[in-house]
């Protein structure tokens, strides 16, 4: 039983950092295209995800979830780079639309990256062009999900199967 | 790195105001030289969001090509639509069924209205006041709704074709927007009263970034920037096109109520009496649409003889334009497109000296430029 | 004004020049002008009473196979008539002059037209690239452009959808 005790204390531990991270997931306003209006949407009146503890955050500083909404270009993509090395850990990234998971309608364009993990690391693909507002909420409900199953002396590594 | 047009010097810096700001509609950087606070110049520093629509509409065939258009202002898509078809109608001297140019006219005109919510609601939302956004989200809402309806789609259309439009206009819609017009228009004056006259608002807005008519017109503006500095050019009623002489309606233009003509507060109040007019639209065409074919008789793979052509809309932020050149093929050869706000953003340069930063975010804002318009 | 009523203006104001009126319904018409004779007759268009062509609507590139043309729209605000007007350039030394002194919107236009298609335009204030960054090599809007590996280290090969 004494064993046991700092399994059980890490996990409550754990339960209650995850709790205030996923209540509170700050997200940064990074709208490019057409997926930036279904974000402001989201974060509208109708389907309000700020009921999730999810307010829009101006300042990469200040937010610990970047939705890249829209399409990324390669002179965009090495703002989009810097912008991501300035969040604070944790943090996660959520690739919104067709555009962002692949190039989406431009992948055969000369400007636009095929992907946006091919610059920054993603841990959920939203397809759509554009995903509605209650497909977004889905998105952020996932991404609370995956932080439910987080130790909190766990550092997060960018993921295996990401391209950058 | 970009190089500056000239190195700032003796105490001014040079800020980068971008590519990633909630104040700048869309991935603009600008390029400010300032003593911190009062600006020396502005440059714009576009093409964030460049992604080569032209040359993807040179590989794609002309009905694969309506998405495209779409994305060129996905604020405006259903008149980037129009624009698209005229300009590809025009080369094949197919004439539009009666009911088709209604069913475009309803559809362009509440996209203007969604539209300039925007518009009007981010520019209140830059100078400070976050509520009447959300009030506008909520009522853009429901003419997502209503596009839904018409075409199944909430945000980038893609709801014209060539020949006409995609699917018949839905029974028992018209009267959904009757009365949801019935709603909004006192909406409007409520607005009105909360920010159009609001005294700060006023204060922040007027005699701001004054663009005089001749500086309009040499700087290629149009829509209702160039009609709020006093010229009353609208194509809608200067070079018709579609179903908009059958309709009454009137032209707004600046005329400096509450400072001079052409500065930042005529440029908004156009906007919401253009709103307004919208509506006033809206009502005769959805009480007077004709019966008929919604789509002319156009095949599946359509193949232009060579020619070119300029198909023009007004737009919500301007003229959007289509200059198509075709060699007969079943692809264009080249499209150029116009959008208002390419020569929006280049005004902001000349009229930026001696603002200061919190004028620019004002100026930005009620031009009404966005990104994927300038840039393509 | 008919497009061939202001060829007839144009003629009778510059009898040495070889104006060429292109176009039959339902193309547009326009006018082809040699490209040095631009400057002057842009500005005839411009200051002639009849003509007042005040508005540049658009300017573009267009890339024919043999040539590159430069083509210019303009509206009169005051009279109500609009014209194109064309201007034939060779592939490998494309330079005319600016018209940017004539309509200030002449001058992003032109940038454009020099960052897609590599048209040079003589007498411009500030020709430099303006929608693709700086250090790109190439105009992508002629036909034979060839795309480069990567650009700054993020590759532009797609994945082949079949194959993956």
């Amino acid at each position: 039983m004494n064993d046991d005790m700092p399994g059980v204390l890490t996990s409550k531990v754990d339960w209650l950092i995850n709790w205030g991270r996923w209540n509170s997931l700050w997200y940064l306003l990074f709208a490019t295209a057409c997926c930036g209006i279904e974000m402001m949407h989201t974060g509208g009146p109708r389907a309000d995800v700020d009921r999730f503890g999810a307010v829009p955050r101006a300042a990469p500083r200040q937010s610990d979830l970047l939705i890249v909404a829209g399409s990324v270009t390669y002179k965009m993509a090495e703002r989009l780079r810097l912008i991501y090395d300035q969040m604070p850990e944790p943090k996660y990234v959520i690739a919104m639309g067709s555009c962002a998971n692949c190039g989406g309608l431009f992948t055969r364009s000369y400007s636009v990256v095929k992907g946006v993990d091919l610059v920054v690391p993603v841990d959920i693909y939203l397809p759509g062009c554009a995903p509605r507002p209650e497909a977004l909420t889905d998105a952020i409900l996932k991404i609370q999900k995956k932080i439910k199953g987080e130790h909190w002396a766990d550092k997060r590594r960018p993921l295996e199967n990401a391209r950058a | 790195m970009l190089e500056p047009k000239a190195k700032p010097k003796d105490g001014f810096l040079l800020v980068n105001m971008g590519p990633q700001h909630p104040a700048t509609h869309g991935v603009i950087n600008f390029l400010i030289e300032t003593d911190g606070e009062v600006m020396r110049r502005a440059t714009p520093d576009v093409g964030y969001l460049h992604r080569g629509i032209e040359k993807m509409m040179e590989i794609t065939s002309y009905p694969g090509n309506m998405p495209y258009s779409d994305r060129v202002d996905y604020l405006a898509s259903m008149f980037a639509n129009h624009g698209y078809a005229m300009a590809v109608e025009k080369l094949l001297g197919i004439e539009v069924p009666k009911r088709a140019e209604y069913c475009r006219v309803i559809a362009d005109e509440l996209n203007r209205i969604a539209s300039h919510l925007v518009a009007t609601g981010t520019m209140a939302m830059d100078l400070g006041a976050f509520t009447p956004f959300t009030h506008w989200l909520r009522e853009r809402e429901s003419i997502n709704d209503f596009m839904e309806f018409i075409c199944g789609s909430r945000l980038t259309y893609n709801y014209m074709r060539v020949g006409g439009v995609y699917a018949d206009f839905p029974a028992g819609l018209g009267d959904k927007i009757l009365r949801w017009m019935d709603h909004f228009e006192p909406i409007v004056q409520e607005f009105n009263r909360l920010i159009t006259n609001n005294e700060i608002f006023v204060k922040r807005l007027a005699n701001v970034a004054v663009i005089p008519a001749d500086l309009a017109i040499s700087y290629a503006l149009t829509g209702p920037n160039l009609r709020a500095s006093g010229v009353p050019f609208d194509l809608r009623r200067s070079q018709p096109y579609g179903a908009y002489p059958d309709f009454e309606f009137d032209v707004a233009v600046g005329r400096g109520i509450r400072g001079t003509v052409g500065d930042c507060y005529d440029r908004f109040v156009v906007r919401v009496e253009e709103m307004q007019q919208s509506c006033r639209i809206l009502r005769q065409a959805v009480t007077r649409l004709p019966e008929g074919e919604w789509r002319a008789k156009v095949g599946r793979t359509i193949k232009v003889p060579a020619g070119e052509t300029y198909g023009k809309v007004e737009s919500a932020r301007g003229e959007i334009g289509f200059y198509l050149v075709a060699d007969g093929s079943d692809k264009p050869y080249r499209m150029k497109i116009r959008t208002g706000s390419f020569t929006a953003a280049a005004v902001i340069e000349a009229i930026s000296p001696g603002l200061m930063i919190a004028d620019l975010v004002a100026v930005i804002g009620s031009l009404d430029v966005v990104a994927p318009e300038i840039d393509r | 004004m008919l497009a061939h009523e202001i060829l007839e203006k144009l003629t009778a104001r510059f009898p040495d020049v070889a104006f060429a009126l292109h176009g039959e319904l339902p193309s547009d018409p326009s006018i082809t002008v040699p490209a040095p004779a631009l400057a002057s007759v842009a500005a005839f268009l411009k200051s002639e009473p009849g003509l007042a062509f005040d508005f540049l609507r658009c300017a573009c590139g267009v890339d024919m196979k043999d040539r590159l043309d430069a083509v210019y729209h303009l509206y009169s605000m005051k009279v109500g008539h609009s014209i194109v007007i064309k201007v034939a350039l060779p592939r490998d030394n494309p330079v005319v002059d600016s018209v940017s002194g004539l309509w200030d919107s002449a001058n992003w236009f032109e940038r454009e037209a020099f960052d897609l298609l590599g048209i040079r335009f003589a007498g411009h204030p500030d020709l430099r690239r303006i929608m693709l960054p700086p250090d790109w090599e190439g105009h992508p809007l002629r036909k034979d452009y060839k795309e480069k590996s990567d650009y700054h280290g993020i590759p532009t090969d797609r994945l082949d959808p079949v194959k993956v």
